[in-house]
């Protein structure tokens, strides 16, 4: 038997507050396991439910290491659903496929490259969806702070098409675990990088598998709180990332894309096409026609941090932060390696002699560059 | 050390070290005053709280749930199974019974042969030896020995698990257990009825669960728990691909329901075959599951499936898709009779398929041998190609060369076509023994008569005897020698060979399986009940909503004999009575079927089919095991006129 001890009040100070904690740290675990009896809803009427709303998505891919299938969560009773956009979505017959084995053709609608969701349309009617919240483009919360309505620790269930093992009318696989931390996401993915930098929630269950991303990430309530990323590592360790899209940015990625229609979505998110590093600083590259193109600057756009800093263009860069960059991608690499408010350095080749610029912090990705 | 840690609290960088003396004074003085200032603030904070803390209990039930998780962990635990191969590795097992059978992976006996070392959960070591193989489902039944009262584990109902519900595996992974107590990785099922594709060529996953416990490799053969301790599975495969060889959330288990399917078979020492249906299907593009291509050697051919008709269920069990057939087909032992449900013009068809198998003996033994490509999927243990001269785990006819510890001697046997043929006496004797007090019988080669009347009211006499079997009907008499070959033109005509099948079945009542020629156990099968399959009628489902095990049907044990080309299998219930035999004058074709109702002694009734037609139901009023004597009093063995099925 167990007990522990609960004042009434934890104001008593700092030192008794932390006590208070820790003790119901203990009593929370153990709370959780009767956490679904006392929502009046089982954890397998719970992924039941959820299962219902996620879609099998087929299209693109095959070849090895790039699986043709991931994961779909449908958001409107009209058969709108957001997933992850990735190279499955490549293709004229993007087939979807619901819980009752129902299949249709998949229409996409449009894309919100920054979060690297998509959009899909299928001609249903009636179809269960979850309903996502309507937000407005705020500010993304910040590092840490409870988003969606879950915080670290809260229990989720992940839905998802993974290693493509349900086909037809049989039931997505569900996986539980704790979101571990909400946290900014800095990850790569091979050479490159995720252009996402706001909040992610952290699993700490194995989702980084073939065919999840584009999954539901749902509470023991059955709350839609995120959609699955696709296959990351992280950009500090190397280890591959288990993490979900909070629902709220799920909704603005599905919002913008609504808003904004086919073209304007798809284009690439930085107007140059350079990678969003570069692209933040105002700096843009000659193109990379080349396994190792030597990274001269083509301009530096006007006001920006690269402007100010003194950057021209035919500058050669040599050096960031003091560790030389031989290649376009190398001068990538470096400033992926960095985290935003980092200081950055970099040396340049002007007419022949070493200049070196003050970039100042690197600027959070979102933030205006 | 210190300096860090003020550092960090302080937040300070770089000048407290500046100098090294003051720097300490000042690292010891911050030391002394944090550690002081806790105390105070520890002991204010008790003597504020010390009138109002109260001792909460936590809630009755969560306590209660969390002893529970613990008993059913605990219950696990004990019943699992750390199997060492040698040098090749090893990996896990779960016990199935307290006479030492444990289930475990083809893949993880394979390396090992015939004996092994298994260790349990209160540190010691057992020596084991192998039973039965499932190649196919990738199965092994092994038998620990040493003691009659080994914790065991019970099978559960694999059909009733749910997405969702909590699950654990209980195994050796990386084969970290050197005190054998095993490694508990918790989580849940993540699916159902998955169908995971012939890896390699064989070891076929079918209608398994997907869990997310972590498996591992060594975890392999380990059984997977449900949250009362029950076996739901036994892990055996994982997805991988790309992040190497360890657990990524997704691993499957070979669902209960199909061990308890195979657990028979396995028994009987025998290297058992998954069935086929005989036809393959696909999807119309209507979405129905249609026939698109039929052998019409297949039973299912005879009893009337066609290209192109729809399958609406196999054994009991929806079939919607490609997929669902293969995952039904996947779990079920060649030789087993199951209904088929199909529709053709929009009528709906039921019969009994007798399913065949998908491999040759001689294939499945080369599989066994590793003469065949067998990919081990779910396992990470240095797998070595199999040296030259390596001892087989089966009898291919010649007696492998194994190190047999004493502790397991007796216990193996090869033989063709087997895994280990002791089991298979063994078995046979069990059965044998439950037939003879259930029917036993006065000494003496006195006659059987068997009378009664049939459906419409006529009578019959049937008289058996070492040297003839007679049958009078209305339609005529028949007559067969029951002391040469009973291959002889079936008897009476359109039975399919009934009297033949009553010979055996006196001789098997009387003096036991040692006279009906070459007897094997072959394992359980479903025994259906003797109501006939109708067709396309509303309540056709009947087959399918018979209670029982999984597919409708409890099941019974089955004894297989040959007697020259005949072949028969007598199928045994639990207590002893002998309820229907199987009679195939020639292979290939259908079979005299013959079903008894039971009653307190010998059988009330009787039903003979064959094909699709049933030959006669007999109402059994009288039968005479002993000559007449003048002034013979009635025995158990003479059964009253109370019974009939029609």
């Amino acid at each position: 038997m167990r007990t522990c001890a609960m004042p009434e009040t934890p104001t008593r100070g700092a030192s008794l507050l932390a006590f208070v904690v820790t003790a119901a740290i203990g009593a929370v675990g153990a709370v959780a396991l009767l956490g679904a009896v006392a929502l009046g809803a089982t954890p397998e009427e719970t992924i039941a439910g959820g299962a219902r709303r996620v879609v099998k998505l087929y299209g693109a891919g095959g070849v090895r290491g790039l699986e043709a299938y991931q994961t779909g969560i449908l958001v409107s009773p009209q058969g709108h659903i957001v997933t992850v956009l990735s190279t499955v979505l490549d293709s004229d017959g993007i087939d979807c496929v619901l819980d009752d084995g129902r299949r249709y053709p998949a229409t996409l609608l449009g894309a919100d490259p920054r979060r690297e969701l998509a959009v899909l349309s299928i001609a249903g009617e009636d179809l269960p969806c979850y309903e996502l919240p309507r937000l407005d483009e705020a500010a993304p919360a910040p590092a840490g702070a409870a988003v969606g309505g879950v915080s670290p620790g809260t229990r989720v269930f992940a839905l998802s098409n993974l290693f493509g093992v349900a086909v037809g009318d049989e039931r997505v696989s569900a996986q539980h675990g704790v979101i571990s931390s909400i946290v900014p996401l800095e990850a790569r993915r091979g050479a490159h990088e995720a252009p996402y930098r706001g909040n992610v929630y952290i699993l700490d269950c194995t989702t980084s598998n073939p065919g999840s991303a584009g999954g539901a990430l749902i509470d023991w309530r059955g709350r839609l709180v995120g959609m699955l990323g696709k296959e990351l590592r992280a950009t500090a360790t190397g280890v591959w990332l288990n993490y979900a899209l909070p629902v709220d940015e799920v909704a603005r990625g599905y919002r913008s894309v609504l808003g904004a229609g086919v073209d304007a979505t798809l284009a690439t998110p930085e107007p140059d096409g350079l990678p969003y590093d570069v692209a933040l600083l105002g700096i843009v590259l000659v193109p990379d026609l080349l396994d190792k193109t030597p990274p001269f600057v083509e301009s530096i756009r006007d006001g920006s941090v690269a402007a100010g800093a003194g950057l021209r263009a035919d500058d050669l860069l040599v050096a960031v932060n003091g560790r030389s960059v031989a290649s376009r991608s190398a001068v990538q690499q470096r400033l992926a390696a960095l985290a935003d408010g980092d200081p950055v350095q970099v040396t340049v080749i002007r007419d022949g002699g070493i200049v070196e610029c003050d970039l100042g912090p690197k600027p959070r990705a979102g933030g205006k560059p | 050390m210190n300096s860090r840690f003020l550092r960090r609290r302080g937040g300070a960088r770089g000048p407290l070290d500046s100098d090294g003396l003051s720097g300490r004074t000042v690292v010891i003085a911050w030391h002394v005053v944090w550690h002081f200032a806790r105390l105070v603030v520890w002991g204010v904070a008790m003597a504020l709280t010390a009138g109002e803390i109260q001792a909460v209990e936590i809630p009755a039930g969560v306590r209660a749930a969390e002893r529970a998780r613990i008993e059913a962990i605990a219950r696990g635990s004990r019943a699992a199974v750390a199997i060492f191969a040698g040098e090749a590795g090893g990996g896990s097992g779960v016990l199935v019974s307290a006479d030492g059978y444990a289930l475990t992976n083809f893949h993880v006996v394979q390396p090992a042969g015939v004996a092994m070392k298994c260790g349990l959960s209160d540190g010691r070591l057992y020596d084991a030896v192998l039973v039965g193989l499932d190649p196919t489902g990738d199965v092994a039944l092994v038998k620990l020995v040493g003691r009659d009262d080994f914790p065991f584990a019970e099978l559960a109902d694999s059909d009733l698990v749910e997405v969702g519900d909590f699950c654990f595996a209980a195994g050796n992974p990386f084969l970290l257990a050197t005190d054998f107590r095993p490694s508990i990785s918790a989580g849940i099922v993540s699916g159902t009825r998955r169908y995971q594709f012939p890896a390699g060529t064989i070891l076929e996953y079918a209608d398994c669960l997907q869990v997310d416990a972590a498996i591992n490799p060594g975890n392999s053969g380990g059984g997977l728990f449900d949250a009362e301790g029950r076996v739901i599975g036994v892990n055996g495969r994982a997805s991988f691909e790309k992040r190497g060889r360890v657990n990524v959330g997704v691993g499957y288990a070979i669902s209960s329901n199909q061990l308890r399917q195979f657990l028979g078979c396995l028994k009987g020492g025998r290297l058992v075959d998954h069935a086929t249906l005989g036809a393959t299907v696909a999807t119309a593009d209507d979405g129905r599951v249609v026939v698109s291509d039929i052998l019409e050697s297949s039973d299912a051919y005879r009893r009337g499936l066609r290209y192109d008709d729809e399958v609406v269920s196999l054994a009991g069990q929806p079939v919607r898709t490609v997929n669902a057939l293969k995952n039904i087909l996947g779990t079920l032992p060649a030789g087993w009779r199951v209904p088929l449900v199909y529709r053709r013009a929009g009528r709906r068809r039921e019969v009994l398929v007798r399913l065949a198998g998908l491999h040759t003996s001689g294939e499945l033994a080369k599989i066994v041998s590793g003469g065949a490509e067998t990919e081990t999927p779910g396992d990470g243990e240095e797998k070595r190609p199999g040296r030259p001269g390596d001892p087989a785990p089966h009898g291919d006819g010649q007696k492998p060369a194994v190190d047999i510890p004493p502790a397991l001697a007796g216990l193996y046997e090869p033989r063709n076509g087997f895994t280990n043929f002791h089991f298979n006496a063994v078995e046979l004797d069990r059965v044998a023994r439950r037939v003879a007090t259930r029917h036993p019988f006065p000494a003496g080669d006195a006659p059987w008569v068997v009378s009664g009347r049939l459906e419409k009211g006529q009578p019959f006499r049937i008289e058996l005897s070492d040297q003839r079997a007679t049958i009078d009907l209305p339609t005529g008499t028949s007559s067969i020698d029951a002391t040469g070959e009973l291959d002889a033109t079936p008897a009476p005509p359109g039975s399919g060979g009934l009297l033949a099948a009553l010979v055996l079945w006196r001789r098997l009542l009387r003096e036991g399986p040692a006279t009906l020629g070459r007897t094997t156990y072959w394992g359980t099968v479903p025994h259906w009940s003797t109501e006939p399959p109708t067709e396309g009628q509303a309540g056709a489902g009947d087959l399918t909503a018979a209670p029982g095990t999984r597919g409708g049907a409890p099941l019974v044990d089955v004894l297989d004999t040959a007697a020259a080309s005949v072949e028969g299998r007598f199928l045994v219930a639990d207590d002893g009575f002998v309820l229907g035999i199987d009679l195939w004058p020639t292979p290939d074709a259908d079979p005299c079927e013959v079903r008894f109702s039971p009653g307190e002694g010998l059988p009330t009734a009787m039903e003979v089919r064959h094909g699709d037609e049933v030959f006669g139901r007999f109402r059994i009023e009288r039968i005479d095991v002993e000559a007449p004597a003048e002034g013979r009093q009635d025995t158990d063995a003479e059964t009253p006129a109370d019974g009939g099925t029609t």
